[in-house]
């Protein structure tokens, strides 16, 4: 009796200490969303991003009506997202794929070294609760906004597209919709979660800005020049090269290329906005022999892209685990 | 939850290696309830550090810190909801007000609105800060900002209170009020203060005992009178006068009194070295042979001059 009074005092001690570490990161979560949702620098963002997207859709609504007939009318609304026009050579999608790291980098460059300058780090790691509790709440806080960014975002512009031309999604444009937005909120948290690792490896905020500017730049733009210039090197194609030399050089390319999350969400995208692209990878007549013609169904393109989605993840979840670990054997003191 | 000692800290061969560098050394602090404790040492002397593992924020490289017998290293959560802190160079979030950054301390405590709101308004008044607190934190003077630390260490209403150099940078009255303060929550709510600083005088008054700390080393601690008496057995004690008219002929008289080893002149006032107080003789003697005493100083009792000698002795 004595025992099950105690065993249950253990575990009420315990769910009531559980609640206790919820409690401080819960906190945390509400002060960062007020922070994030209130700061002028998310506001100027979000403009940027909106105005971009809006242009974007802008462009891709006129040119989609003005190839009205000449083009089947599959997938018209998925179109929207991925039309670019002669006037503004930019999608929405390859927007969000620019400007999202942007946004995920700007949110997170200072998350703790700013606190550290501030003088709030340990002030408010004195409060009891654990240390996690500080860069789990930042991080959940950062991807909240993010998602309440990205799906706004993305039904503006569906809710604009459907007034401009006039044709309601199918069920499954939706799915492959919110798909896509899910997709960006992934990929945009691995860029948060970056941004944040450096925010802790750096004390200067100006360094973290920095170095989360140059990670960008090298991931969405050099590393698909470095695995060209090394696929090249390894397997040189000349109009004289037989087909295995071009094969190989082509996988080396793609390979190395997907080493960038940049790349990794550019093909998913593309697989999940537009249901015509049945492979990423090279083709052969041989394989393409007996296929039948016709768009992709949404699990077939997801199937696709899983490993893609998997990547992701994975980028994310490692970024943060290496921001936490170091976090946690952190020296508190400036 | 009861205590077994009378202390409300305790570190027991507290140590923290940084590389070579030893931070602290072997440290065994005690701190008795409803006091005011001066940790007093230079820059460096691993002060913070030492703070910093009483709070669970550091851990030891070995031996522990106990606050009212809780390990900070294995419960911190314990610890830390006893103990409020005020940081060396405490900062705010400028953009919010200062309610507004009470208030977040609050839900970091898990305080419910009503209580925090409660509490708030009293820690507020408590430092005479209730006019400013709409007022973002950014507009803040230093002084300000320092009281709105102590506001936001009272709303935890914490037993233990520590203040990492609390007085540094701000003007002459905002200290006084400051350790008025700090003597009033030992004095009136019973609270155990732990003041880090390296500026004596102005801790020399508020604190019932003293540590003097020095490369990671607690080298002498005790009340100040305590410390005195350790420091200065058997050596002289040292009088600082001035008489008019200062002549030659004075200095032969300081030195013909019983007991005087030596006199000096030191700009212009003389020092005697003497092996007791021999005040009241001297004033008789000086008087008796028409000299009138302008400055009359025993030297060695203050603070600064304990701290001076423990570093000429280092």
């Amino acid at each position: 009796m004595a025992k099950d009074m105690a065993v249950r005092d253990l575990i009420r001690s315990d769910l009531s200490a559980l609640w206790d570490a919820n409690k401080g990161l819960l906190a945390v979560i509400r002060k960062e969303l007020a922070d994030h949702l209130s700061g002028k620098r998310f506001v100027i963002l979000a403009l940027l991003v909106v105005v971009a997207c809006l242009a974007a859709l802008y462009v891709a609504g006129s040119t989609i009506r003005s190839s009205v007939g000449q083009d089947k009318l599959e997938f018209v609304f998925l179109r929207l997202f991925t039309t670019s026009g002669s006037s503004l050579p930019f999608s929405f999608i390859s927007f969000v794929s620019f400007l999202g790291p942007l946004v995920g980098l700007t949110m997170g460059f200072d998350a703790i070294n700013g606190e550290r300058d501030r003088g709030t780090l340990s002030r408010i790691l004195s409060q009891p609760i654990y240390r996690d509790a500080l860069i789990n709440g930042k991080f959940l806080a950062g991807v909240a906004v993010l998602s309440i960014m990205i799906f706004g975002l993305g039904f503006l512009v569906a809710g604009f597209g459907l007034l401009m031309i006039g044709v309601p999604p199918t069920v499954e444009e939706v799915f492959r919709i919110l798909a896509y937005l899910a997709l960006s909120v992934i990929y945009i948290s691995f860029w948060l979660a970056l941004a944040m690792l450096f925010s802790i490896l750096f004390r200067e905020t100006s360094t973290s800005a920095l170095a989360s500017i140059a990670a960008w730049l090298l991931f969405a733009i050099f590393v698909g020049l470095l695995a060209g210039m090394i696929a090249n090197g390894i397997y040189p194609v000349t109009d004289s090269s037989n087909i295995q030399q071009a094969l190989a050089n082509t996988r080396l390319y793609q390979t190395l290329s997907r080493l960038s999350p940049t790349t990794l969400y550019d093909e998913a995208t593309l697989t999940l906005l537009n249901p015509t692209v049945r492979t990423l990878g090279p083709v052969l007549a041989q394989q393409a022999w007996g296929a039948i013609k016709g768009p992709l169904s949404l699990g077939q393109s997801l199937l696709l892209i899983w490993p893609h989605l998997v990547g992701l993840v994975a980028a994310t979840l490692i970024c943060f685990a290496v921001a936490y670990i170091v976090f946690m054997r952190q020296e508190i003191r400036a | 939850m009861t205590t077994g000692t009378k202390y409300l800290v305790e570190t027991v061969n507290l140590t923290k290696k940084y590389g070579d560098l030893t931070a602290v050394d072997n440290l065994n602090l005690e701190v008795e309830k409803g006091t005011i404790f001066g940790l007093l040492g230079p820059n460096g002397a691993g002060k913070t550090t030492t703070i910093l593992m009483i709070l669970g924020l550091t851990e030891p490289t070995s031996g522990k810190a106990l606050v009212a017998d809780h390990d900070a290293t294995r419960n911190p959560l314990v610890v830390k909801s006893m103990v409020g802190y005020l940081p060396d160079n405490v900062g705010f979030y400028q953009e919010l007000t200062g309610r507004e950054n009470l208030f977040y301390t609050a839900a970091l405590n898990g305080l419910d609105k009503d209580e925090a709101e409660k509490r708030i308004t009293e820690a507020l008044e408590r430092v005479n800060l209730l006019e400013a607190a709409d007022r973002r934190v950014g507009e803040y003077s230093r002084g300000m900002r320092q009281r709105l630390g102590i506001a936001d260490v009272l709303l935890k209403d914490p037993q233990l209170i520590i203040l990492d150099e609390p007085t540094l940078g701000i003007d002459p009255e905002g200290v006084r009020e400051l350790l008025d303060l700090i003597k009033s929550l030992a004095r009136d709510d019973n609270k155990t203060v732990l003041i880090s600083s390296h500026l004596l005088h102005q801790v020399q008054d508020i604190c019932d005992k003293v540590g003097i700390f020095v490369d990671g080393k607690l080298i002498a601690s005790g009340t100040i009178d305590e410390l005195a008496e350790q420091i200065f057995k058997g050596q002289p004690l040292r009088l600082e006068i001035k008489a008019d008219p200062d002549e030659e002929a004075l200095i032969e008289l300081c030195k013909g009194i019983n007991t005087v080893q030596d006199v000096k002149r030191q700009g212009d006032l003389l020092v005697l070295s003497c092996e007791r107080d021999i005040r009241q003789e001297l004033v008789k003697c000086l008087a008796e042979k028409g000299y009138n005493l302008l400055h009359l100083h025993l030297k060695g009792f203050t603070l600064d001059d304990i701290y001076r000698r423990y570093f000429q002795k280092e």
